[in-house]
């Protein structure tokens, strides 16, 4: 268990959050135009980081808003929060 | 040839203190190269490694393990084995599993401890209801054995249960596969450790996969903190920690690893003689033959590396622990801990050769991977050994995801996942 600090409410528990996966996956613009691997891997396939990962995640039973947010999986530290459409403020590959 | 464990064995050690036992399995230096090395000292991979030997006749192979083998989710579960899933698919699988468990201490000559003490899985409003008697109907179709119990015959097979209809989730009535039970966990590992090590498998603890080589779409080795080992097939049974080596071999899995937890009491005189599980609930629970009582609660539902889990979910599951038995309200828990589970989108397992040849996976069994643990190590046996998947697990592929045939045993499969 840890503190989340959503961008509209502040901190407060995780157990107010539900996880929403993997963040900036990009949803295809023409999805009638991908093949078979290519819906496999948009709606299946998973980076699953072991380390610093890119996630969304809900405040549920506060604000009902989605935020970004980039956690080590490994420790379950954040690193850093940020809104919807916001660029990540740390780099990617942490 | 080792020695067999028998009670004339046990008397004759005996008389030197059992100072004189000989080691189980030895400690070997990896050799140069395998025929196939399995990266996972788990239950699961020391099946493969067994069965390899035993019935595909490969015995130059190696189990490597970062840590020590049985270490990580197979010494973490709450070992309740169980074949009453919903789908045809996950019957023969987990079936295929429970019969060889039912032979399983006399083949390995090490006693699992396996106990077909029942597994009772409880219905709290009419969908549950409707779910586990269409299940029941299933399983029996599929020739496993399943009934259908009413409140009062529930009360009667558990007697400590709390059936009255004023609690929050009553019990409206459950399912009862008799044939399920629970097995000792770590005898499962150290039976089939032994079994291999007896075979010529090399069992190397504390060796870390760093990396896998390739050359173009062929698998050549792997690298090691033991150092480079060449081999042509790589069977990776690694849990949690799936997707950590499939990124090192450039492929992406539909995983997601999340922490499960469990807890176990202080140990008391024997109370409950079954498992129950509550699907709506969410909480199961058996006793040991220690005594502890072995309580399982549920995911969490975010990614997670670090074998800790949120205090509300353990919260949650013992609200629901003490609805259901009253008698438990004094109970003090004595450990708890977190492992972390590999969860497929339809909470169905991969049992699959990849696009790359000579890499085998075996993952994404989520919550629910140790009852099947000497079927899937059979049948991953199967499919290394043969490149090509056994007709019980064909279903069970990683182009599932490509083909949209899934196995979608979430909330079919008499727990959630």
């Amino acid at each position: 268990m840890f503190l989340i600090n959503c961008p509209f409410c502040g901190e407060r528990e995780q157990s107010e959050f539900k996880a929403g996966g993997e963040a900036h996956i990009i949803r295809p613009k023409q999805p009638t135009e991908l093949s078979d691997d290519e819906w496999a891997e948009y709606l299946f396939m998973r980076k699953n980081i072991k380390g610093v990962q890119f996630e969304r995640w809900n405040h549920v039973h506060g604000c009902r808003k989605w935020f970004n947010m980039v956690r080590d999986t490994s420790n379950d530290q954040i690193k850093a929060v940020y809104k919807m459409g916001e660029k990540p403020p740390v780099k990617k590959n942490v | 040839m080792k020695n067999k464990y028998s009670i004339f064995s046990l008397i004759k050690n005996a008389f030197s203190y059992h100072e004189n036992w000989e080691k189980a399995w030895k400690d070997p230096e990896p050799k140069k190269e395998y025929d196939a090395v399995i990266v996972g000292g788990g239950g699961h991979g020391l099946a493969t490694a067994y069965y390899l030997a035993k019935k595909h006749n490969m015995k130059n192979i190696a189990v490597v393990e970062k840590g020590w083998i049985g270490g990580g989710n197979t010494g973490r579960n709450t070992t309740i084995i169980r074949s009453n899933y919903l789908w045809d698919a996950s019957a023969g699988l987990y079936d295929h599993a429970l019969k060889i468990w039912e032979g399983l201490s006399q083949e390995l000559n090490y006693n699992v401890m396996f106990s077909q003490r029942g597994v009772m899985n409880l219905a709290h409003n009419l969908q549950d209801v409707r779910d586990l008697k269409r299940r029941t109907h299933a399983n029996r179709l599929n020739g496993i054995d399943a009934v259908y119990l009413n409140t009062e015959e529930v009360k009667k097979f558990c007697p400590i249960i709390n059936t009255s209809q004023d609690i929050r989730y009553p019990v409206l009535g459950g399912t009862l596969q008799r044939r399920a039970g629970t097995a000792r966990h770590d005898a499962v590992a150290w039976g089939y450790a032994r079994g291999a090590d007896e075979m010529g498998v090399d069992i190397i603890q504390n060796c870390e996969v760093k990396g896998i080589k390739r050359n173009g779409d062929t698998v050549e080795g792997i690298e090691t903190t033991k150092g480079f080992i060449k081999t042509k097939k790589i069977g990776v049974v690694a849990a949690g920690h799936s997707s950590v080596i499939a990124n090192m071999a450039g492929l992406k899995l539909p995983l997601e690893s999340k922490p499960l937890q469990a807890l176990v009491s202080e140990p008391v005189k024997p109370i409950i003689d079954t498992v129950v599980m509550s699907n709506a609930v969410h909480a199961y629970v058996s006793q040991s033959d220690k005594g502890e009582l072995v309580i399982g609660a549920g995911t969490d539902d975010y990614v997670s590396y670090s074998q800790k889990g949120s205090h509300d979910i353990v919260e949650g599951t013992l609200n629901a622990i003490l609805e259901l038995y009253p008698i438990f309200s004094r109970m003090r828990m004595l450990r708890q801990w977190g492992g972390i589970v590999d969860i497929c989108p339809d909470a169905s397992p991969i049992i699959s050769k990849t696009s790359i040849k000579g890499l085998y996976f075996n993952c994404g069994w989520g919550t629910g991977g140790f009852k099947a643990t000497p079927g899937s190590g059979d049948l991953f046996a199967h499919t290394i050994a043969n490149d090509e998947p056994h007709k019980l697990n064909a279903a069970f592929n990683i182009n599932r995801f490509v083909s949209g045939d899934l196995v979608d045993e979430h909330g079919a499969a008499a727990v959630a996942h």
